[in-house]
């Protein structure tokens, strides 16, 4: 199972953190620290896989962001790479061109998607439209109370 | 995510929701009952009957999310893992249909169908197969249609044959589904692409135990592999080539290794030294080549070296006596150029102070030998006594080698100057071996050929440790404490038997010393070489009652006209029954071959209470002392 994903900037900003454990703030803020000091210190031409403690973790560079997932050590490396991939390439399904200021400014939509497609430490969902499917639905929801509301201001 | 208890409440919910028919609740129950099992394991048979129709499942999601659980459960459980191996075959079924199946855009990646099922289910597969033969007969055909169908020019084709591999690998397979896994993985190590080709070293280091030979075929490849830039492939490398040594390929790969040890990072120099000195003792072809290889590491990586391989290194040269007069020259001239290094120069020191008198007769028949004088050999010790880059250590070494050579060489007085200054040294161990050499000098001048002679070929893990002559019973000179024979580092403490190779042993029988409450103590003889006056005696204690005898002490005395030195024990715990003995050396000068007897004390705790004796010995056979 995966233990948690993180993305972080080229400056060593934390756009995104996910965790699949409970993990004590104090636990998680080094963790961040360690990924972040380990990741950014890799030469660019090295391969993505590093050892660290009992996990593997899994980096991969898009634009300006690193992706950074942990997995358990039996799990498989190359597909992990594959998942990073499949999530990046859901958010610019949604997004339309997905760059770095979506995420910042969208965040909880990405957590949305994210939590669609991974759950538990496991993926959820293998197929790119049911995802889809499922966050167009839940923005629909919000944008349906939205215009509720007004009607109910209106109406008062 | 939820705690245990919650688990143990919801899961009830959890197993209802399995079975609605809104495949999105279905999908995120299932992950939901992994996580309840992970959590709580005993509530897994709560989960059985939902799993029943799990596998018929049209949703990928679904069905993704099914493998996942029934993989979780498989894994904690045995008997689960018994229950579902009938399911083996729809699992091959489906992912042949999966394979088989053309393009469907929801699932696809870059034209495979649903590569995370595909690995889920071949996961599965492997934990199912693993040690059983029909499930893995089942899987064969299927496994190879994978492995030879599946594109690799992308990372998800790779990723899928790399599982593949995995579960050939830890399967029954049959043998040429295991040539194809590894031929799979030696076309991975070619590809240009870094993670794969460290995914590759990952796994052949995993499977060279079982198939060695099929890995043996990609060796170069491997090798090739050390020069890449990417420390985590040529960590990954090193490691396969030791594994890939054997004694075939030894020179070849022993080049290729020290040439890595050269030019790589620190980090790796440690465990590459330690690395080719195993390689090189288990496999060497010759003793010159494995001497030579030695020197090679110590003097391209000598400061990186761990400190417990310089007693190695020393007993192994012991060992090999013919090259004796080759190996002082070497390390002589080795001196000569470098003293920063120090296990080099300790070694190199050691073997001075032992060979000194080969060294200086220029007898060296392997190479060209060098002319050199006593002063000059003299020098050269005294240079690292004084030098700063000596740690106290060497320093020890150093003034060891000068005393022994006072026994070698013909310039007596320049050493005993030597020795006198360090009296006074600020160093403490320095001072005191000084003040013993000193003494040695003055009043114990008779005995000093005797101690410093040659030291006797060592059998591998013997200590080295600090000797005592241990003299009771009415003697009045006080007991000298022995100069340490270098290292002082000691091996841990399993001394097995005695120090003398085959060529040394005698015919004169062995004797049972000592028998009484249980304890028994036999003793066995060599004849020391070359010094015939001396006679080593190895004591064997052993315990035929039912508790172990600790704090077990073996004392020793002779007659005023012997001189005994007591080497450590092997432990100090007899154990009981007869389980196993403790060993001990006993050396004994016997100049005057006088008839030997000796007085022996034990010591020991039985069952808590300590129990004392005193024997003494007069049973000794006449081939011992004449």
């Amino acid at each position: 199972m995966m233990r948690f994903l993180l993305l972080f900037s080229r400056q060593g900003k934390l756009r995104l953190q996910k965790w699949f454990t409970p993990i004590s703030e104090r636990e998680k803020k080094k963790i961040i620290r360690d990924m972040t000091s380990m990741v950014l210190a890799r030469q660019p031409r090295s391969c993505n896989f590093l050892h660290w403690k009992d996990l593997k973790i899994i980096y991969k560079r898009y634009a300006s962001l690193y992706f950074c997932l942990a997995i358990e050590n039996q799990e498989n490396e190359l597909l992990a790479l594959e998942v990073i991939h499949r999530y990046v390439e859901l958010l610019d399904k949604y997004f339309g061109n997905v760059c770095e200021l979506d995420i910042i400014f969208n965040f909880e939509k990405a957590y949305f998607i994210l939590d669609e497609f991974l759950m538990g430490g496991e993926i959820q969902e293998t197929s790119k439209q049911m995802v889809n499917r499922s966050i167009e639905a839940s923005d629909m929801l919000q944008e349906d109370d939205n215009s509720d509301w007004y009607e109910v201001e209106l109406f008062g | 995510m939820g705690s245990s208890e919650m688990c143990r409440d919801l899961a009830g919910e959890v197993e209802k929701l399995l079975k609605t028919s809104n495949s999105y609740l279905r999908k995120k129950a299932a992950l939901c009952a992994v996580h309840v099992i992970r959590k709580v394991p005993e509530l897994m048979e709560m989960f059985l009957p939902a799993t029943k129709n799990l596998l018929s499942e049209k949703n990928h999601g679904v069905l993704h999310t099914s493998v996942v659980l029934l993989t979780e459960m498989c894994e904690r459980s045995p008997d689960m893992l018994a229950h579902f191996r009938k399911l083996v075959p729809q699992l091959v079924r489906i992912l042949k249909n999966l394979i088989m199946s053309g393009y469907s855009p929801e699932h696809d990646v870059s034209g495979i169908s649903d590569p995370f099922l595909q690995v889920r289910i071949l996961r599965l597969l492997r934990i199912l197969g693993k040690s059983d033969d029909d499930s893995s007969e089942a899987m064969n055909d299927i496994l190879a249609q994978v492995a030879t169908n599946t594109e690799t020019s992308k990372n998800v084709g790779n990723a899928i044959l790399y599982e593949t591999v995995l579960t050939i690998m830890d399967i029954k397979s049959e043998s040429g589904l295991r040539v194809l896994a590894i031929n799979i993985l030696g076309r991975f190590l070619l590809n240009n692409d870094k993670n794969i080709r460290y995914v590759a070293l990952t796994s052949l280091l995993k499977t060279v135990q079982t198939d060695h030979n099929a890995v043996q075929r990609h060796r170069s490849t491997i090798v090739d592999c050390l020069k890449d830039l990417d420390v985590s492939i040529k960590r990954r490398a090193m490691e396969l080539s030791f594994a890939l040594v054997n004694g075939n390929n030894i020179r070849g790969m022993m080049k290729e290794l020290l040439y890595f040890l050269d030019s790589c990072d620190p980090e790796f120099k440690a465990d590459c030294a330690s690395g080719v000195f195993l390689a090189a003792e288990k496999y060497a072809p010759s003793k010159r080549w494995h001497i030579d290889t030695i020197m090679r590491v110590l003097t391209t990586a000598g400061s990186y070296v761990r400190d417990d391989s310089v007693p190695n290194l020393i007993q192994l040269i012991t060992n090999s006596v013919e090259m004796h007069a080759y190996t002082v020259q070497r390390l002589y001239k080795a001196l000569l150029d470098d003293i920063s290094q120090q296990p080099l120069v300790q070694v190199a020191s050691w073997c001075i102070g032992e060979y000194g008198d080969l060294l200086v007769s220029g007898q060296c028949e392997e190479e060209e030998p060098i002319q050199v004088t006593e002063d000059e050999v003299l020098d050269v010790l005294e240079g690292l006594l004084v030098s700063n880059l000596s740690t106290p250590v060497t320093r020890g070494y150093s003034l060891t080698a000068i005393m022994k050579l006072s026994t070698r060489f013909s310039s007596v007085n320049r050493i005993k100057k030597v020795v006198s200054i360090y009296g006074s040294s600020i160093d403490v161990e320095l001072q005191q071996r000084a003040v013993e050499y000193n003494a040695l000098f003055k009043k114990y001048d008779h005995m000093r050929p005797a101690l410093l002679e040659r030291m006797p070929i060592m059998e591998k893990s013997t200590t080295n440790g600090p000797t005592e002559i241990v003299q009771t019973n009415g003697e009045t000179e006080p007991s000298v404490v022995e100069p340490k024979h270098p290292p002082p580092v000691t091996q841990p403490n399993q001394v097995r038997t005695v120090l003398i190779s085959e060529t040394h042993i005698n015919t004169i029988p062995p004797m049972t010393a000592y028998n009484k409450n249980g304890l028994k103590i036999d003793f066995t003889f060599e004849r020391a070489n070359p010094n015939p006056n001396i006679a080593v005696i190895t004591i064997h204690a052993s315990n035929s009652t039912e508790a172990d005898m600790t704090d077990f002490v073996f004392q020793a005395a002779v007659p005023k006209t012997f001189q005994l030195q007591l080497l450590s024990p092997s432990s100090n715990v007899v154990p009981a029954l007869n389980q196993g003995t403790v060993t001990q050396v006993i050396r004994v000068l016997n100049p005057q071959k006088q008839q030997l007897r000796m007085r022996i004390k034990l010591t020991y705790t039985l069952k808590g209470s300590p129990v004392q004796d005193l024997a003494e010995v007069n049973n000794f056979p006449p081939q011992s002392w004449q």
